[in-house]
């Protein structure tokens, strides 16, 4: 069995000083945000994981072209990998906005277009996973995990244009502002930094997950070889 | 069938042998049916039942009804769609149906599209059938060309993703409940425009509030489409 490799185990513990670092930044260095108080520094890392959730399953789509073009193992395992740390961070994007909207949208959850499209692209990759579980041929489950991530990451934006035609109310903090939105805010010098930094940390946490669960996947098959290779024995 | 790629065959006669096997395809799952007759009679009697049952969940009343017709018809044709697609990918793989036809040197894209047309008849056969009898029993006026336009264009887009989706579904080991997962958060675009589109012809809306939505449905039909069609080579090959 092939040791950790050292450029792994360094960038972990880089991640999780540079998580540290982003924590304490979005705690005492952002300043507090005069309207919404506290509660605005859930934004920080709540598009932060936004952002890698989608990453995540932009990737997983990538994997998935590339393992229908070239068909090795290992861009099965990046798809894979990809998607459970795709929805992991998805989750944490919903739960981290909900706990904001409670108190200045006054609800837990609205019918908006970007909650409705998060929430539908939880449900395209749990989809996934269940369809993955259903196949027990190691290449078919591969194709056909591929083909559908895939479709599901085309499907997705689609559903949020189809929404985006009714009203939104989630305010757009980067880029230009829709005048109806609530809980808008512009942002200072240090909340941007904050923000920015805090996109930079999640992604670097993103590639460091996918790094441990891609060799995980192979350390997965390597074992199963063997098992295999000691019942047939 | 046709003679393949044995002899260089003009562009023309290609495209004749290509539209032949779609046809093929096509028309042996209709004789299928038209000889059993399970597939068809299985689809009505359960939209039918889902629309009864709406009855009694929404008490479709006139003023309800006014605005909910679009959304109890296309939650009626997506759960009848999905009973359909099961059953008429679950028959090519049970006795073997499958390996024939790839067997068959025929393109493999000609097989997805005389899978999929076929199972655009079958739902279309049902919403012809369905149409009516929502207008009979709840008294409302669903006989009008924009509508028909509508149900078609929402009917081919959930046909062209929900045949790529269902042969894979039909290989799996949990699949008789793996395709509603699969493919509603996927077919979720095609429904809201839909369902909007049908909204707007039913209120009587003008053309300017409808085209939005019916342009958007000649779009994804598009792009379902050709991505299905790209992709269900890999979903056969073996």
């Amino acid at each position: 069995m092939q040791p950790t490799p050292r450029a792994l185990k360094a960038l972990t513990w880089v991640s999780a000083g540079l998580f540290a670092v982003a924590l304490l930044m979005t705690l005492f260095y952002a300043p507090r945000e005069a309207v919404m108080g506290d509660v605005q520094r859930v934004f920080y890392f709540h598009v932060a994981s936004g952002w890698v959730g989608a990453l995540a399953f932009l990737v997983a789509a990538v994997a998935g072209v590339v393992y229908l073009v070239r068909g090795q193992r290992r861009w099965d395992a990046v798809g894979l990998a990809s998607v459970e740390i795709g929805l992991a961070f998805t989750l944490a994007n919903l739960i981290s906005g909900s706990v904001w909207a409670r108190p200045i949208w006054n609800t837990w959850w609205t019918w908006d277009p970007r909650l409705v499209t998060a929430s539908v692209m939880e449900l395209v990759y749990i989809a996934y996973l269940l369809l993955r579980q259903g196949l027990e041929d190691p290449d078919r489950r591969a194709r056909f995990a591929a083909v559908y991530a895939i479709v599901g990451f085309l499907s997705v934006p689609l559903t949020f244009l189809s929404i985006r035609i009714f009203r939104t109310i989630h305010p757009v903090v980067v880029g230009n502002n829709d005048p109806t939105a609530q809980g808008t805010f512009d942002m200072t010098p240090p909340m941007l930094q904050t923000f920015l930094f805090s996109l930079f940390v999640f992604t670097v946490l993103y590639i460091v997950l996918l790094w441990h669960r891609v060799r995980m996947q192979a350390l997965a098959e390597a074992v199963e070889q063997r098992k295999m290779k000691l019942l047939s024995a | 069938m046709t003679s393949g790629g044995v002899l260089p065959l003009s562009a023309g006669e290609r495209a004749r042998g290509y539209l032949r096997a779609v046809g093929a395809v096509v028309w042996k799952d209709l004789a299928a049916e038209l000889r059993s007759r399970e597939l068809l009679s299985a689809m009505l009697v359960f939209a039918l039942l889902v629309i009864l049952i709406f009855n009694f969940a929404l008490e479709l009343d006139v003023a309800t009804r006014r605005t909910v017709t679009s959304g109890v018809l296309w939650v009626t044709f997506a759960f009848a769609g999905t009973l359909g697609l099961n059953r008429s990918m679950a028959v090519e793989r049970d006795r073997g149906c499958l390996d024939g036809l790839l067997l068959a040197p025929v393109d493999r894209s000609a097989l997805y599209f005389g899978k999929s047309i076929g199972n655009l008849a079958f739902m279309l056969i049902v919403e012809a059938i369905v149409l009516p009898t929502y207008s009979i029993l709840y008294n409302v006026n669903l006989f009008r060309p924009g509508l028909i336009v509508v149900v078609l264009l929402g009917s081919i887009g959930y046909a062209a993703v929900g045949t790529l989706l269902a042969s894979m579904a039909v290989q799996a080991r949990t699949r008789d409940v793996l395709l509603p997962i699969l493919l509603f958060p996927v077919v979720l675009p095609v429904l809201i425009s839909a369902v909007k589109a049908t909204n707007a012809v039913l209120l009587g809306l003008e053309a300017a509030e409808l085209w939005p939505w019916l342009n958007l449905l000649i779009a994804y039909d598009v792009i379902f489409t050709a991505v299905a069609f790209m992709l269900f080579d890999f979903v056969v090959e073996e």
